[in-house]
């Protein structure tokens, strides 16, 4: 560590002056597939990693100083910038958090609508992974493919909320909106054209040589490294640990809905990548059943709370006291009940976990937002030692790191 | 007299209290509601002096004091199968108690469970590391170094993560300002020009994208073309708009409706 004074200014390359025969080589955090801003000082023998160093902080806004200084609901919207692929799971597991900390519980039909998004976002989330791991592996036409279908499903969320990728669909006690009449029945079809997709993909890749080259045995995560590391999500789940949050410490509506969680024992990189193409599968499947229990719910879209939650549209606009309420709501905010909450939610990379403290006004005391990403970076450092180099931007790819939420 | 902001907490408050308003405190549940906890907790007992253990939110809470830390966390790691990390920061209270509080939260994997270990931090102490024990400690207590200024004894790398090495000071504290320094912003003006010139000169702008509607070098405006650096603070004359081809050969024919086809959605 350099101590930097004024004759002597910061260096930020100064350990690159090396006297032995390895190679540092500068990774990111311009390299397009650093995934984002990843920055990686990698250590060579030859093509071999000998020591690997990753550096973030390039894209860090303050997200838990600006929680501290925003009123709750005010935060929402901040946290569609943390997964901006899958915002939905992130503005979920922000309102979860918070409901949790009022004692509130969404109605039924707002659950069903949070539960269509999730996997709907669940789905563009690994599509989007996909696309960009075979891109960066090589296989062009994959990211082609890939981002037609994603382009589908954007568009049912556009349809539902107007936005593409920042979502803020979900609010703090419920959903704001129904959904448009014709939007079930697009859905459905959008299914119907991702089922035929997922073969043509699995076909593409799944026994393709080049495809199996590269990551079989890659990125090998055995058991115990990924529980010591706190993966979640995929990475654990490809390392033969069968741990999905929806399933194990169900929320939401998922202690109802039948899916399956697949696994692989392989621990590399091509296992991962079936147990992705799986849970494609596994949202649709969620996706049609939660269409019965959208029609049989009721109209209600946000839960009946005065104290924390404002009245739907309409009652504000013509209730007196819904009116005063929400203005009070709106200018100071809601006062939560003292106290600590942490939820964890499966998002699409793994646990997505928010620690809130409340100290009784209308300021969050403390949010610490667990990202999985975070954990899946730290991962690198041992990760990458012993793999040639083009290995490393598979593996970085196969880890399904966004930026968004690593540096927050 | 100038208004007192306090130093020690300049975080965004709320501008107005009710007086009489308490926030009623989160429900906390004696730990023999629930049975898995009952059993844990006995145990972490029996060998580690618990201060305060409580369930919230389906989490069992203990409270111990920082010197048990490393023997407790082993224990819940080894004999209680909590077998993951998932998250480790601090909490600010350096102006309510001068310290601050670290939290640990853990779950068990063949328990379907989580617990949360808590010790309160005096400012100048620092705290054991437990990369020994969780990697996934390793960048968390980084983090925590960095935003909070927590130090971390044994960890092998307490470098900075997120903020620049040289960054000063550390930005989740309650004592860090939300805005920048007022008279750092003037210093150049100041040092080049004289404090005369603020006047003239005005603020920084420290906005990449803000655009200055009467800046001609860099901007023009439909409708409102003008020669390049012309002043038009004071008057913005308007030009007509006219198209090249309105009067000679279409470039463009027009579309007509009948003959086209108008797509109901994407394609």
């Amino acid at each position: 560590m350099q101590q930097p004074n004024r004759l002597k200014p910061f260096f930020e390359n100064i350990h690159f002056e090396r006297d032995d025969n390895t190679m540092m080589v500068n990774f990111g955090p311009q390299h397009p597939s650093a995934h984002g801003q990843l920055r990686l000082i990698l250590e060579l023998q030859g093509e071999e990693v000998v020591k690997s160093r990753p550096m973030i902080g390039y894209l860090h806004r303050g997200m838990e100083k600006m929680a501290e200084n925003m009123i709750y609901n005010e935060f929402l919207p901040t946290t569609d910038r943390m997964d901006y692929i899958a915002a939905t799971s992130n503005n979920y597991g922000y309102a979860l958090a918070i409901e949790k900390l009022l004692g509130i519980e969404a109605p039924r039909r707002a659950e069903v609508i949070r539960t269509m998004l999730l996997e709907l976002n669940r789905i563009t989330s690994h599509l989007f992974w996909l696309a960009t791991h075979a891109l960066d592996v090589g296989a062009m036409s994959m990211f082609l493919y890939c981002f037609r279908e994603r382009e589908y499903a954007m568009d049912l969320i556009e349809d539902y909320c107007g936005a593409r990728l920042t979502h803020s669909a979900v609010r703090i006690g419920g959903v704001p909106l129904d959904l448009p009449s014709n939007w079930i029945d697009d859905c459905m079809s959008f299914l119907d054209v991702l089922e035929q997709e997922l073969k043509t993909y699995e076909g593409l890749l799944t026994e393709n040589r080049i495809w199996k080259m590269r990551l079989e045995n890659i990125g090998v995560i055995t058991p115990e490294m990924a529980k010591s590391w706190g993966c979640s999500g995929i990475v654990l789940r490809g390392s033969g640990i069968k741990w999905d949050l929806r399933k194990e410490m169900p929320y939401g509506l998922y202690s109802e809905l039948d899916f399956d969680v697949p696994i692989s024992y392989t621990n590399d990189s091509y296992g991962r990548y079936k147990i992705c193409i799986q849970e494609m599968k596994e949202s649709s499947k969620i996706l049609k059943q939660l269409v019965p229990m959208y029609k049989e719910s009721d109209s209600q879209l946000i839960a009946h709370s005065p104290n924390y939650i404002s009245a739907p549209k309409e009652q504000i606009m013509t209730q007196n006291y819904s009116l005063m309420q929400h203005f009070v709501l709106v200018t100071q905010g809601m006062r939560p009940p003292v106290g600590e909450v942490y939820v964890a939610t499966e998002s699409p990379k793994g646990e997505l976990g928010y620690f809130v403290v409340s100290d009784g006004s209308p300021y969050a005391y403390r949010m610490k937002l667990r990202t999985p990403s975070f954990q899946h970076t730290a991962i690198l450092e041992e990760l990458l030692v012993g793999l040639q180099l083009a290995d490393v931007v598979t593996v970085i790819g196969n880890l399904n790191i966004v930026f968004g939420e690593i540096d927050r | 007299m100038r208004k007192y902001t306090p130093k020690d907490n300049v975080q965004r408050q709320a501008y107005f209290s009710d007086r009489f308003f308490v926030s009623p405190p989160v429900p906390r549940f004696p730990i023999d509601s629930d049975e898995i906890f009952s059993k844990d907790f006995e145990e972490i007992n029996y060998s580690i002096n618990v201060q305060e253990a409580y369930i919230e939110h389906t989490h069992l809470v203990i409270v111990i004091d920082k010197s048990f830390l490393l023997s407790c966390v082993k224990l819940l790691k080894e004999k209680l199968e909590y077998d993951m990390l998932m998250e480790l920061s601090a909490i600010d209270y350096l102006s309510a108690r001068d310290g601050y509080e670290i939290f640990y939260e853990f779950l068990s994997l063949s328990k379907h469970k989580r617990l949360r270990l808590k010790c309160f931090l005096q400012k100048d102490e620092s705290i054991p590391s437990l990369t020994s024990l969780f990697k996934s400690a390793n960048w968390s207590e980084r983090e925590m170094y960095d935003m909070l200024g927590v130090k971390v004894t044994n960890h092998f790398n307490l470098k900075r993560l997120i903020m620049p090495d040289d960054w000063y000071d550390h930005p989740l504290r309650k004592t860090y300002p939300l805005q920048g320094d007022e008279a750092a912003s003037w210093y150049e003006v100041d040092k080049i020009f004289g404090k005369e010139a603020r006047d003239i000169i005005g603020p920084e702008q420290r906005d990449p994208a803000a655009i200055d509607r009467y800046d001609t070098t860099r901007f023009a405006r439909l409708g409102h073309e003008v020669p390049h650096g012309m002043d038009i603070s004071q008057f913005e004359p308007e030009t007509s708009i006219s198209y090249q081809e309105e009067d000679t050969s279409k470039i463009m024919k027009k579309l007509k409706p009948e003959e086209s086809v108008v797509l109901k959605r994407r394609r």
